[in-house]
Order: C-alpha cells, then sequence, then structure tokens
C-alpha cells in the first residue's frame, strides 16, 4: 500500500486531539518562526525535544513517525551533506534537526486532526468572504479532495508503474506517464461525476 | 411508487478527433418507470448507462425530456438529485473524503447540523451495514466489497426514494456481489438498475434490453433476459 503523509489521522483523547485546528496551526506556525529567527544548536534541540515530546503525548505511532520522516529520507540526507561539506557538522544539525522537528510537529497535527475538523475550519474561516461570492463549503470539499486524492495518485502510480515493467517497458517515461497522466484525469473525471451525482456542488 | 419519464429523449456524445462531431449514444427513446425494482440489461456499449444516468441528470439529453416524480431533471436537477442516489460501478470515485465515517458524514450534511451529531449519526448509519468496525479506517484500505457497501450506505443515508445504480456489481467478485445484489434488491425505494448480471436482472419487476442505443425489448424479466441469451446466441 502507498503511504500517503496527509489524511492519516488517528482517532484518540490526548490534549493535542482536542486542540482546536487553529490553535495547532498557530502553535506549529509560531515553532516554525521561532526556529528560523532563533536559528542555533540550541533551539533546533529544543525543538526537536519538544516535537519528539509532543509525538509521545499524541500518541503518534512510531512507524508512523518513521513512514512520514522515510518520505524525506534522500533530500534530509542529501541536504545534511551538502551542509556538512559547505559549513560544517553544527551547522547541519541545525538546519536538517529543525526541519524534521518541524516534520514530526506537522505529523502531530496530521495524525490528530480528522479531515473533518479540518474542513469545517476552512469552512469557518472563510465564512466572512461569502460576501464576496466565495463558497466556503466547495472550497473546504476541494481541500478535503486534494488530501483524499494523494493516496490514491501514488496508488495509480504503482499501478501504472507496474504495468509498465510487466510489459518490459519500465525505461520508458512514456509507457509510465502516459497512462498515469490518463489515468488520473480520468479518475478526477469520474469524482466529479459522483460528486455531482452526490448532489455537491448543488449548495 | 415514484415515477420516472423519459420523452422522446435523445442523448449525442461530442466525438472528438473523430470522423463525425458527434454521435448518437441513445435514440428517441420514450419510457414512463412506476415498477419498484427495473432491470436495464444490454451489451456493453449499448446505451443503458446512459439511460440510467439520465435520471439524475448526469447526461443531458440533446432533445427530449426526463421527469423524477414530475420535476424535470433539466431544471430541477437539485431537487431530483436529492431524490435520485446513484451508486457507479468503481465505488473509488464515489468515495471523496479519507475516512469511512468522514464520507458517510459527508452524506450527512443537510440532514444533520453540527460535526459531532453528523459524526454520531454516521456512526449510527455504518452500524447498520455492519460497517462500524471500519469507521476509522482510511477507504483506501477496504476491500471492494467493502467499498461498494460504503458507497451504498453513503447513498442511502440520505434517504432517497429512488436508486438508480449503473452495474453495481461488475468489480465484485461472487460473494460480494450477491451481498450488494440482495441488499438492492430488498431496498424499499424504486432501483433502476444497470447491470450484466442477468440472475439479478430476472428478480427484478421488469427489464429493459438496450442495444445500440435503443430499448429493443421491455416487459417481464425472465421473457427480457431470454430474448437477450436468444439474441446473443
Amino acid at each position: 500500500m502507498t503511504a500517503s503523509p496527509l489524511g492519516d489521522y488517528q482517532p484518540g483523547t490526548s490534549v493535542f486531539h482536542r486542540l482546536s485546528v487553529g490553535a495547532k496551526l498557530l502553535g506549529l506556525l509560531a515553532l516554525s518562526v521561532l526556529a528560523v529567527a532563533f536559528r542555533g544548536t540550541a533551539t533546533t534541540s529544543g525543538l526537536l525535544v519538544v516535537a519528539i515530546g509532543c509525538c509521545v503525548v499524541a500518541g503518534v505511532r512510531l512507524a508512523r513517525a518513521a513512514r512520514a520522516l522515510r518520505g524525506v529520507l534522500v533530500a534530509m540526507s542529501l541536504l545534511a551533506a551538502y551542509q556538512t561539506w559547505q559549513r560544517g557538522a553544527e551547522h547541519a544539525f541545525v538546519v536538517v534537526g529543525a526541519l524534521i522537528g518541524l516534520l514530526l510537529l506537522a505529523t502531530v497535527f496530521t495524525t490528530t486532526t480528522s479531515v473533518e475538523r479540518m474542513v469545517d475550519a476552512i469552512t469557518r474561516w472563510l465564512g466572512p468572504l461569502r460576501r464576496f461570492g466565495v463558497n466556503p463549503e466547495l472550497v473546504a470539499l476541494a481541500f478535503s479532495l486534494m488530501i483524499r486524492g494523494i493516496p490514491l495518485t501514488l496508488a495509480i502510480a504503482a499501478e501504472t508503474r507496474e504495468a509498465a515493467r510487466a510489459r518490459g517497458l519500465e525505461r520508458s517515461p512514456r509507457a509510465y506517464l502516459t497512462p498515469l497522466v490518463i489515468r488520473v484525469v480520468a479518475h478526477a473525471r469520474a469524482t466529479g461525476e459522483a460528486l455531482h451525482a452526490r448532489g455537491l456542488g448543488d449548495d | 411508487m415514484t415515477r420516472i419519464e423519459l420523452d422522446r429523449v435523445v442523448v449525442r456524445a461530442p466525438t472528438p478527433g473523430g470522423p463525425v462531431p458527434e454521435v448518437t449514444v441513445l435514440r428517441e427513446t420514450t419510457l414512463e418507470l412506476t415498477e419498484r425494482r427495473v432491470a436495464l440489461i444490454g451489451p456493453n456499449g449499448s446505451g443503458k448507462s446512459t439511460l440510467a444516468r439520465l435520471v439524475n441528470g448526469l447526461v443531458e439529453p440533446a432533445s427530449g425530456r426526463v421527469r423524477v416524480d414530475g420535476l424535470d431533471v433539466a431544471s430541477k436537477g437539485r431537487e431530483v438529485r436529492r431524490r435520485v442516489g446513484f451508486v457507479f460501478t468503481d465505488p473509488s470515485a464515489q468515495l471523496v473524503m479519507p475516512t469511512v465515517v468522514e464520507d458517510i458524514a459527508l452524506s450527512l450534511r443537510h440532514q444533520v447540523r453540527g460535526r459531532e451529531a453528523r459524526a454520531e449519526a454516521a456512526r449510527e448509519v455504518l452500524a447498520s451495514y455492519g460497517l462500524a468496525d471500519l469507521a476509522d479506517r482510511s477507504v483506501h484500505t477496504l476491500s471492494g466489497g467493502q467499498r461498494q457497501l460504503l458507497a451504498l450506505a453513503g447513498v442511502l443515508a440520505t434517504d432517497p426514494s429512488i436508486l438508480v445504480a449503473d452495474e453495481p456489481t461488475t468489480l465484485l467478485d461472487l460473494r460480494n456481489a450477491r451481498m450488494i445484489g440482495d441488499l438492492l434488491l430488498g431496498l424499499p425505494q424504486q432501483l433502476v438498475l444497470a447491470t450484466h448480471d442477468l440472475d439479478l436482472a430476472v428478480r427484478c419487476d421488469r427489464a429493459l434490453l438496450v442495444d445500440d442505443g435503443a430499448v429493443v425489448a421491455d416487459g417481464a424479466p425472465d421473457e427480457v433476459v431470454a430474448h437477450y441469451r436468444a439474441t446473443v446466441g
């Protein structure tokens, strides 16, 4: 199964599950700003401790956290190697450590926030824009569709890659990308049709 | 029972890059469907899905009118879609929220106000279809049968008076196909069922054989199915 970094909500009763979406996002934003504004070994170390602590309190499963980190492992390794080469190991720790800390905090957010709560929050936040012709429900639905679309697209990509491999065409980008694009577009059309059938967009 | 009326309906579809700009996918058709369970059978590409999709406005006629309970589908689409539920062949496209309970809650957005109350109601719906254990699962991880059952539960949660199902058992194994088929035929709602499953079709109250964009046989399911079998040879 292809994993998605988003939409992987774990039900629970931790303090993070009970916090409002806005409070969690503001907290994440504040820590991100702090990590950049007060860049240094102490800040990164503190951020990592806070992030790990939040994971423990939120009940984020070890496998879930590892999966989130695995997705950026290559990029982080390359960044760490580059920073070490250019500016030394300490600077590499400051940069990469801060990014890993923020990624863990983002994982806490997605793990403790159901998509429905995110959708409700977006709907509420966009409410004042209704007078300018914005439909908050539709924007929120588009957001949830985007989240739902990530694992689906990854699954289609995996199937398409397997199909290309089965035909001995694993080295052909055309054999992989053409059916991938066609299937993703076809799925988007089918989803649109299903939304129409469910009366979504009639509101 | 609800009445579905097609009055001289013609459906055309564009053919980009084809030798002609558009083709007729449903020739002039006039029908009145009042039976509780109506089966649409016929070969692939015959027009039975088009016929089914007309009922809730997924397909718009080039000419003619479609009415549901007297409501014109073209001008009263919103009201019609609240009465007509639609189940697709592939439920993956129909399930739009990440988790099972969230998808049902989305269906209930008009009936139940408030997130907590909606989630509660959604869990009750899931329990009534034996899906309670799957409530917090990602829809992406469900089996084909579970997905189709969830899609059906999501549609029925809105309490439509008509259910249109477009080949709902085609992608399912025998056990799940039978389970979904039995569930559909046992519903109190009027059912319009496009299907290749002739055993299912024969259990309906009326069957229509669609071939090459036209209804070529219409009547008692056993007779229409026998006619279809004879035509195929």
